[in-house]
């Protein structure tokens, strides 16, 4: 009936866990009650959960972020911690089966459910109204992107009160990963978690591919883009492309474990080295998918904060291009010593050190918009130039590992793993913190307070480097990565550095709850009356804040590149047509949601080896799926008095901050 | 949200500003999605294929001639959907009906083949547990055998919305998108026909 699912499964001896669980459940028990108490779950229901209006999806996916990066932090916490007491022999408070856990979790987490929803939620809210469109392709389609994105964060969290989950490290190599050295539920976790979401990151690809190629305002051709929208471009393209080589070396590994097939096994004639290869070849680009859309965010941040507008546009351009097309041939890096002849490692190591050219060429751009700029220093100015200082570095050790040479003496080091937090943290997540401050106002309507901002950044700025270059120093010492613990008197210090580190970054991410609260109750006073409380460049700052929700009531006519920079040039800003025609709008749906939830139940039914479960749950999927094509009931028009009405307001507020200013 | 509803969507034939342009778009960068998926089991068949373990290589299982049928039977029904997409455009229901369900037969046979292969194979002791080749033959053409499967289940439910609403634009947009689909499906067909097929037989 429940498979290999027993109560044994929970691990209700393990105090660490059932702590967690008991706190996840108060909080969970106490949301519950304020949203009855407030009679909000209609409210939740109708405007967010069944909403298919991109910048809501947006807000939401952002919000899965933040949980998620908790989550993440919470795990870095416990790792550090452990090290630092772990070492002369002692044995530290987690077990290595749990700190294996752990650690595989940290990384499946931070990279699949904290930086890529953290990037798709900020795509969301802006790229549809950077490009002047009603809203993105398909809204159903991007509402079950969403929902699925929440199963795969789901599973990954339900392992830690039902089973456990891998402990392979986030990567999940055969034949480790194989059923005969993980014959738990782990790995099984771990493959429906990355499965279900990564589908849902391919659809958001089509989506957003679509929506740019098909739906841009009049007038505006692929080379007046905003930067933002053309970096989100190319990390579209990257995602289409390789996401599905991901779901195929998934899929050959799920074949391994449930049906003994042998692709990946040591007997047989299987060849696990295939899959680190697939593995990496969706991997590679995957860094990329990341960082792209950061480099976009701070293009927008820098070249709107200095007052001017960006150099070297079409290099920026290009140049995102080239790293896209280059991020694809680079894969081979991650394992050199795997053992391929000298020339295959060549290759591989040039052609990853080319990546720094384009990438210098950025850099370079955005200190020639700012020279002679008047630079605001506004809280997602200081994560810019904190990442252009601390992304530089990592990028610096990232050539260092291209060397196959130096790689053989530093693969699998504290040196790798130091790097590749330089570079995602530096470079991603503080692109996506900087983005958050700048178009805060344009989700929300208010604008984030900046002194519990800049305090934030600077805990984040210090605390990387006290965490994270102590890591460089341990790799050259000779320290691996996954140790549970040392024996090394020479590390002692280098591990309390960085133990120090990661609480300073708590401390940051704490400034940060607490901006949230402080800017929640000063709305009032912060309020953004005009909606371009930066004078911005790009469209979406010609709407209100928050955006109406059809954004634009006429379609902008675009000229120039930065378009509302140019209209306001112009003096063609604000202005308001003669009438207004009706608009056409999608209907929210709950169908999103329920696939989403069956397919949890489905992903959930596999892992445990549930049958009926796994066949109630797809038939009743795809029955979902064929009431939501032959429901004809999908749309309705916004009627030309209300849109006046919501004009007006808007052109009142913008009068208003006028006078104000 | 909206306070004025006016619900248009019975006033003019499906009138949901069918997209169609857009949906077909999508749906063409999907089958590239689809395309890597293929490319990326071909690129496992091609470094498993040598590897028999002691067991049947394909020179030693495939039978071209049977193959061949089975390659005929999914390139007719490509022929024959297009019957049905030219039929379609000109709003012709009989005869658009009477091409998809010859190119559902003709699909049902191509499957029905490859059921009777697999069987077969797996009867005699060559199943995708005796050896990586065989794994990797398994997975490339049963993965091919599972979306053709898929695009007759969706063959059947566009029948039944052909008889039910007629040719509208949102119908002719889907059977536009499962058209693309088949052509695609038969492309991989000719690929695994002479990769596997062919070059194995050698």
């Amino acid at each position: 009936m429940f498979g290999k699912l027993t109560l044994d499964a929970v691990p209700y001896h393990e105090p660490i866990i059932v702590g967690t669980l008991a706190v996840v459940g108060v909080l969970g028990l106490l949301l519950a009650v304020v949203l009855t108490k407030y009679q909000k779950w209609g409210y939740l229901w109708r405007e967010w959960i069944t909403s298919v209006d991109h910048k809501r999806l947006g807000v939401m996916y952002i919000i899965l972020a933040m949980v998620m990066l908790i989550r993440g932090f919470a795990d870095a916490i416990m790792m550090r911690t452990q090290l630092a007491v772990a070492t002369g022999g002692a044995e530290g408070y987690l077990p290595p089966e749990h700190y294996d856990q752990i650690f595989t979790a940290h990384g499946v987490i931070m990279i699949i459910f904290m930086a890529m929803p953290f990037m798709i939620g900020l795509m969301n809210i802006v790229l549809p109204l950077q490009i002047g469109a009603r809203d993105v392709a398909f809204p159903f389609l991007n509402n079950l992107s969403f929902w699925l994105a929440v199963s795969g964060a789901l599973l990954v969290n339900i392992s830690l009160g039902v089973g456990e989950f891998a402990k392979t490290g986030w990567v999940a190599y055969p034949p480790l990963s194989g059923i005969t050295y993980s014959p738990g539920v782990g790995v099984d976790y771990y493959i429906w978690a990355l499965q279900i979401s990564g589908i849902g990151t391919t659809l958001t690809g089509v989506n957003f591919l679509v929506t740019v190629l098909k739906m841009r305002a009049p007038g505006m051709s692929l080379m007046k883009m905003p930067v933002f929208t053309w970096t989100c471009t190319w990390a579209n393209i990257l995602i289409v492309a390789s996401f599905p080589i991901l779901t195929g070396a998934l899929a050959m590994l799920t074949l391994d474990r449930y049906l003994g097939f042998h692709f990946f096994t040591n007997d047989l004639g299987g060849n696990s080295m295939m899959y680190i290869n697939l593995f990496w070849a969706w991997g590679h680009p995957e860094v990329y998918i990341l960082v792209l859309p950061a480099f976009g965010i701070f293009s927008e941040v820098i070249s709107t904060f200095t007052g001017k507008r960006l150099f070297g546009y079409t290099s920026m351009v290009v140049a995102s291009g080239a790293i896209s097309v280059l991020g694809f041939i680079v894969w081979l890096h991650h394992f050199f010593t795997m053992g391929s002849s000298a020339n295959v490692n060549a290759f591989f190591g040039v052609t990853t050190m080319i990546i720094a050219v384009p990438t210098g060429v950025k850099l370079f751009n955005w200190l020639f918009t700012m020279y002679r700029g008047r630079l605001r220093f506004t809280p997602p100015v200081l994560w810019t130039l904190g990442f252009m200082v601390t992304f530089s570095i990592g990028g610096m050790t990232g050539v260092l590992l291209a060397v196959p040479g130096a790689d053989y003496v530093l693969h699998n080091s504290l040196f790798l793993i130091a790097h590749f937090h330089n570079t995602i943290i530096g470079g991603a997540v503080f692109g996506y913190m900087a983005g958050f401050a700048y178009w805060f106002p344009k989700a929300m309507g208010y604008t984030l307070d900046e002194k519990w901002g800049k305090r934030a950044f600077w805990c984040w700025q210090i605390g990387f480097y006290c965490a994270f270059m102590p890591l460089y120093v341990l790799g050259f010492l000779g320290m691996t990565r996954r140790l549970n613990h040392s024996d090394n008197p020479d590390w002692n210090i280098w591990l309390y550095i960085a133990c120090v580190g990661a609480f300073i970054i708590g401390l940051g991410i704490l400034c940060q709850l607490i901006q949230l609260y402080v800017s929640y109750r000063d709305r009032e006073k912060n309020r953004d009356l005009s909606g371009d409380p930066w004078n911005g460049h790009t469209l979406e700052w010609a709407t209100s804040s928050p955006a109406q929700f059809y954004n634009f009531a006429v379609d902008p006519k675009v000229e120039e590149l930065d378009a509302f920079s140019d209209m306001k040039e112009k003096g063609s800003a604000y202005r308001k047509p003669a009438q207004y025609a009706p608009i056409h709008m999608p209907k929210n749906t709950a169908a999103g949601f329920v696939m989403g939830m069956l397919l949890t139940a489905a992903g959930f039914g596999a892992i445990w080896h549930i049958w009926w479960l796994v066949i109630a749950s797809l038939v009743a999927t795809f029955v979902t799926l064929l009431v939501r094509c032959y429901d004809n009931d999908v749309d309705y028009y916004v009627q030309p008095d209300e849109i006046e009405r919501i004009e007006n307001a808007h052109l009142a507020g913008v009068q208003q901050a006028t006078i104000k200013a | 949200m909206a306070t004025t509803v006016l619900n248009q969507s019975h006033a003019h034939d499906n009138g949901h500003h069918d997209s169609g342009g857009n949906t077909l778009f999508g749906f063409w960068i999907y089958l590239m999605t689809d395309c890597l998926l293929f490319a990326s089991a071909f690129a496992t068949y091609a470094v498993l294929f040598m590897n028999t373990a002691g067991g049947p290589s394909g020179h030693d299982i495939f039978e071209l001639d049977y193959v061949l049928v089975e390659t005929f039977a999914l390139l007719f029904s490509s022929i024959t959907y297009g019957f049905a997409m030219i039929a379609a455009q000109r709003q012709n229901r009989p005869a658009t009906q009477l091409w998809l369900a010859l190119t559902f037969v003709l699909g049902a046979i191509f499957i029905g083949m490859e059921v009777n292969e697999f069987q077969h194979l797996i009867a005699e002791g060559f199943g995708p547990q005796r050896s990586a080749f065989l794994t990797a033959f398994f997975s490339l053409v049963g993965m091919h055998g599972l979306h053709v499967t898929a695009g007759l289940i969706w063959m059947l439910v566009l029948m039944v919305e052909v008889s039910k609403r007629g040719l509208g634009a949102r119908t002719r947009t889907r059977l536009g998108c499962l058209s693309l689909f088949w052509h695609f499906l038969d492309i991989v067909w000719i690929c695994v026909f002479t990769f596997v097929y062919l070059m194995g037989s050698l």
